[in-house]
C-alpha cells in the first residue's frame, strides 16, 4: 500500500505557541483515518500544514506523493477540502460556489453533484448569507464529494448538520471509500469516528500520542470486568496491570491492561466464576484516558508553576 | 416568593417599552472602544482641513480690497459657485465656511455613515450581532448605540471647530461648527433607514454615499442655477441647509431647525422599521440565484466580487469629469483675476494658462480620488483571506499568486479605466483639448499604481496590518489636496507619487518620473506578491 499522507517530526510555532511539536502522520491511501485531539491540539493547524496553507517551521510532510508547500498547485487538484466553518460569498448562489470549488478542484460530476444536492436536501438557490450553519456545511460537502479527487481532507465536517444528515454523510463517507479514495477526518463525534475510520492517530499538544487501527488502540487500554465468584478472591491485588478493584463479598468489579486479561482471567477461574462480563473500551474511554491525563498533567504543571512562584 | 425575588419582573413591568433600548450604554462602551482610532483620525483630519483655512485664505485673499473683489466676481461665476457655494460675506470667517464648509460637511457625513453601518449592518452581516443580542439588548439598542458613536464623533468635530475659529466670531464658529455636526448627523441618520433596507453592509455603505454623491449634485446645481442665495435646489440638500446658516455673515438660526426635522423624521422611519424587523434579515430581501454556476476560476470569482463596485466608481469618475469640464471655463475665469489664486492653481497643476492649470489640478483630484478606489480594491484580498473565504479556494488548485493576480488585475486595471473614464468626462463636458486632457488623466495612472503597490506590499508582509494602507492613501490625499495651499516644504510635497508628476495639461511631459514611478509600482507589488508567497495564511 501506498500512503496517501506523511508526516514527521513537523514543528509550526505562531509567536511563543508550539501549535505543532514533532507531530507525525501516516495515512495509506484508501483508507478512512480518524483524526482526533481535544480543543486546541494542532489538528486544524495540521490540515492547513497539509493543504500548504501554512509553512511548517521543520519538518517533511508529504501529500500525495508530493510536498504540499511547494506543490500546492498539482496537490490541490487532487484534494477536496471542507473545513469546520465555512463561509459563503454573501450575494453568490450556493449552486455557483459548489461549481466553483469543483472547477477549482479536478472537475465535478454533475450526476453525482445533482444526486448529492436531493440526497442532502440542499436548495442551490439560496445566496450565501441566507444560509444556516448546517447548510453551508452541506455545501462544502456537496462540492466535496462530487468533485474528482484522491484525497478528501474533512476539519470536523459535520458540524451542524442533523442526524438524520449525519447519516447521508456517513453513507457518502463509504461510498467514497469503496471507490479508493482517501479520507483523512478530524472529528468529535466519537460515535463517527467509530463507525467509518479504518485507522485512527491522537494527538495532544502538537504530538501524536497514539496511531492504529482501533482494535490496536483497544488493545493498549483497560477492559472492565464484573463477576460474581463462588468464593472470595484470592490475589487479584497483587496482580500486574489490574486497576480500580472493588470486592464486595463474592462480587468483584476491576479494570484490566487489555494485555493483561489472560492472567486476571486466570486468577478468577482458580476460584470459580458464576457470572462475568467484559465490556472492552468504548473509543470514548480511549479518549477520555488522553484527555483527562492532559487535564491532570496541566494541573500538575499549573501546580508546579504555583510552587515555582 | 420573597420581594427580592419579585423586583426584576415588576422592574420589566415599570418600564415597558423602554427595554427596546437595553443595553444602549454599554453597546455605546463598547462602540467607542472599537472605535478608538477611527473616529478621532477621521475627526482630527477633518477639523485640520477646516482650521488650517483661515491662515491659507489670508495668503490668498489678504486684503479686504482683495476680499471685496471675490465677492463681486462670485455673483457672475455660476461654475465656481457650483465647485465651492456662494459666499455671503468678504470677513475671513465667512469665507472659511464658504471655501470648506460643503466639504467639511461631506466629510462629517462620510464619517457618521461609516461609524452607523458599522455597528448595524456589520455586525448583523458578520453574524456578531446574534450573540450579541442573545443577552440583555433591547431590539433597537444597536441601532441607538450607533447613532449616538457617530453623535459622539460629529459633536467632537463641532467642539474642535467652534474653538478652533473662535477668534473670526464666536456666534458664527458656533453656528458653522454645530451646522457640520448635524449634516454629519442627517446621514448618520440617512444611513440608520438604508441598513434597515439592505443586507450587505457594503451596499449599505454604497448608497448612503450615493444619498451623499446627490446631496453635493444638488447643491452645486441649485447654487449655480442662482447668484442670490440660493434656488430651490439648493435647499433640498443638506449641505444647501449648511451654507444657508450663513456662519460669519448674519447667522441663520432657524435653518437648524431644518436640521433638527430631518435627523428627527429619519430616526423615526428607521426606529420604526428596526423594530419590526428581523434580526439578520431585510426590507429588500436577497433573490435567490441560479441553482449552476459558470464561475469556473479565481479570476472570475474576483470579477463577479468586484464588478459592482467596479461600475459605481466608473460612474461617478464619469460624471465628475463631466461636472469638472462643464465648469471649467467659468473657475477659469475668477482664478484670471487673482493673483494668489492664479498661484495656488500653478502650484497644483502647473505653470501654463490658468484653464489648463485649473484643468490639471481637477485631475490631479480624481487621480488622488482613484487612489483611494485601487486601496479598497487592493484590500479585497485582504477581505477574502480573513473571512476564512479565500482558504476553500486556495485549498483548490489554485496558486496564491493566480488567485492574488485576479484582484489586482481589477484593482490596477480599474484605476486606469477610471482616469480613462475621467478624461472622457471632460471630453464631454469640456469639449476642447481631448486629446491632452486624456493624456493629463492616464498620466495619473503611475501615481495611483504605486499607492496600489504600498498596499498590496503591506497586504503581503503584514496581513493584520494592511489597512495601514488606508492610512498611506490618507496621508497621499492630505498632501495633494491641502499641502499646496498651506505651503508645505517640497520634501514632504515629495513624499507623495502624485508630486513627481508633470502637471499636465499645459506643462511638458517628462517621461523620466513617470517611468519611475512605474517601476516603483511594478517593483512594490511584485515585493508584496513574493512576501504572500512566503507567508502562512492568516485565519
Amino acid at each position: 500500500m501506498t500512503k496517501a499522507i506523511t508526516v514527521s517530526g513537523l514543528h509550526k510555532s505562531f509567536g511563543r505557541t508550539h501549535a505543532l511539536d514533532g507531530l507525525d502522520l501516516e495515512i495509506e491511501a484508501g483508507e478512512v483515518h480518524g483524526f482526533l485531539g481535544p480543543n486546541g491540539a494542532g489538528k486544524s493547524t495540521t490540515i492547513r500544514v497539509l493543504l500548504g496553507l501554512l509553512r511548517a517551521d521543520s519538518g517533511a510532510a508529504q501529500v500525495l506523493g508530493r510536498d504540499p508547500w511547494a506543490d500546492a498547485v498539482a496537490v490541490h487538484r487532487r484534494i477536496a477540502y471542507v473545513p469546520g466553518d465555512v463561509t459563503l460569498w454573501r450575494n453568490l448562489s450556493g449552486g455557483e460556489v459548489i461549481d466553483l470549488y469543483g472547477r477549482l478542484r479536478g472537475g465535478l460530476d454533475p450526476r453525482r453533484r445533482s444526486e448529492l444536492i436531493e440526497r442532502f436536501e440542499l436548495d442551490p438557490t439560496h445566496k450565501g448569507r441566507t444560509y444556516s450553519k448546517g447548510n453551508r456545511q452541506k455545501v462544502a460537502l456537496v462540492a466535496a464529494f462530487a468533485s474528482d479527487v484522491d484525497l478528501l481532507i474533512l476539519d470536523e465536517p459535520t458540524s451542524g448538520l442533523d442526524p438524520l444528515m449525519e447519516e447521508v454523510f456517513q453513507r457518502c463517507v463509504e461510498e467514497e471509500r469503496d471507490r479508493g479514495r482517501t479520507i483523512l477526518l478530524s472529528s468529535h463525534i466519537l460515535s463517527e469516528v467509530e463507525e467509518l475510520c479504518d485507522r485512527v492517530s491522537i494527538i495532544r499538544k502538537g504530538r501524536t500520542v497514539e496511531t492504529g487501527s482501533l482494535a490496536e488502540l483497544r488493545h493498549l487500554t483497560r477492559t472492565s470486568v464484573s463477576a460474581e465468584l463462588a468464593g472470595p478472591p484470592n490475589g487479584l491485588a497483587r496482580l500486574p496491570g489490574v486497576h480500580d478493584l472493588d470486592v464486595q463479598g463474592r462480587r468483584v468489579r476491576l479494570q484490566v491492561d487489555t494485555d493483561k486479561l489472560n492472567d486476571v482471567l486466570r486468577s478468577l477461574s482458580e476460584t470459580g466464576v458464576r457470572s462475568l462480563t467484559s465490556t472492552p473500551p468504548t473509543l470514548e474511554e480511549l479518549f477520555l484516558r488522553h484527555y483527562q491525563n492532559e487535564t491532570a498533567e496541566t494541573a500538575q504543571t499549573d501546580e508546579t508553576d504555583e510552587v515555582a512562584r | 416568593m420573597t420581594a427580592a425575588a419579585l423586583a426584576p419582573e415588576a422592574r420589566d413591568a415599570r418600564t415597558g417599552g423602554s427595554r427596546q433600548l437595553a443595553g444602549t450604554g454599554i453597546l455605546l462602551r463598547f462602540a467607542l472602544r472599537r472605535d478608538r482610532v477611527m473616529i478621532p483620525v477621521w475627526v482630527a483630519v477633518n477639523a485640520l482641513m477646516v482650521l488650517s483655512m483661515p491662515k491659507s485664505l489670508t495668503s490668498l485673499y489678504g486684503t479686504a480690497a482683495a476680499r471685496a473683489d471675490l465677492l463681486r466676481q462670485l455673483d457672475t461665476n455660476a461654475s465656481l459657485r457650483a465647485l465651492i457655494g456662494p459666499v455671503f460675506d468678504d470677513s475671513l470667517g465667512a469665507l472659511t465656511a464658504w471655501r470648506i464648509g460643503s466639504y467639511a460637511g461631506a466629510l462629517a457625513a462620510v464619517t457618521s455613515l461609516l461609524v452607523v453601518v458599522r455597528h448595524t449592518r456589520d455586525e448583523e452581516e458578520s453574524g456578531r450581532q446574534e450573540l450579541v443580542s442573545s443577552g440583555m439588548v433591547g431590539r433597537r439598542a444597536p441601532l441607538t448605540a450607533g447613532l449616538l458613536a457617530a453623535l459622539v464623533a460629529d459633536a467632537a468635530l463641532a467642539l474642535l471647530v467652534v474653538a478652533g475659529l473662535a477668534g473670526q466670531g464666536v456666534l458664527g464658529a458656533l453656528a458653522f461648527g454645530l451646522g457640520i455636526a448635524c449634516v454629519g448627523m442627517v446621514f448618520a441618520t440617512a444611513a440608520a433607514i438604508v441598513v434597515q433596507l439592505t443586507e450587505s453592509a457594503r451596499l449599505a455603505r454604497g448608497l448612503t454615499a450615493a444619498v451623499l454623491g446627490a446631496a453635493f449634485v444638488l447643491r452645486a446645481a441649485g447654487d449655480s442655477a442662482s447668484n442670490h442665495g440660493s434656488s430651490v435646489l439648493t435647499w433640498l440638500s443638506p449641505l444647501g441647509w449648511l451654507e444657508n446658516l450663513r456662519a460669519f455673515a448674519g447667522e441663520r438660526w432657524w435653518v437648524l431647525l431644518l436640521f433638527a426635522a430631518a435627523v428627527a423624521a429619519q430616526a423615526a422611519v428607521a426606529y420604526a422599521l428596526a423594530g419590526r424587523r428581523d434580526t439578520g434579515m431585510s426590507f429588500l430581501p436577497t433573490r435567490p440565484g441560479p441553482a449552476r454556476g459558470r464561475l469556473g476560476s479565481a479570476a472570475a470569482l474576483a470579477w463577479r466580487l468586484q464588478r459592482g463596485s467596479v461600475l459605481g466608481w466608473s460612474t461617478g469618475f464619469f460624471l465628475a469629469g463631466v461636472v469638472y469640464g462643464g465648469m471649467t471655463d467659468g473657475a477659469a475665469d475668477l482664478v484670471r483675476d487673482n493673483k494668489q489664486a492664479r498661484d495656488l492653481f500653478a502650484r497644483m497643476g502647473g505653470q501654463s494658462g490658468i484653464t489648463d492649470a485649473f484643468l490639471a489640478s481637477m485631475v490631479g483630484i480624481m487621480g488622488l480620488v482613484a487612489a483611494l478606489y485601487v486601496v479598497s480594491s487592493v484590500l479585497r484580498l485582504y477581505g477574502e483571506e480573513t473571512s476564512g473565504r479565500a482558504e476553500p479556494v486556495l485549498a483548490g488548485a489554485v496558486g496564491r499568486l493566480r488567485w492574488a493576480a485576479g484582484h489586482l488585475t481589477i484593482a490596477f486595471g480599474g484605476a486606469a479605466l477610471l482616469m480613462l473614464l475621467t478624461g472622457l468626462g471632460f471630453a464631454v463636458g469640456y469639449r476642447k483639448e481631448v486629446g491632452p486632457i486624456l493624456g493629463a488623466c492616464l498620466v495619473q495612472v503611475p501615481a495611483v499604481w504605486v499607492v496600489g503597490g504600498l498596499a498590496v506590499l503591506l497586504y503581503g508582509l503584514l496581513p493584520r496590518g494592511a489597512t495601514a494602507a488606508w492610512g498611506v492613501a490618507g496621508a497621499v490625499l492630505l498632501i495633494g489636496w491641502v499641502g499646496p495651499a498651506l505651503d508645505v516644504p517640497q520634501t514632504v510635497l515629495d513624499l507623495s507619487p502624485f508630486g513627481h508628476l508633470p502637471k499636465l495639461p499645459g506643462g511638458p511631459m517628462e517621461w523620466g518620473p513617470v517611468l519611475v514611478l512605474l517601476v516603483l509600482a511594478v517593483a512594490l507589488a511584485g515585493a508584496g506578491l513574493t512576501a504572500l508567497r512566503r507567508r502562512d495564511l492568516t485565519t
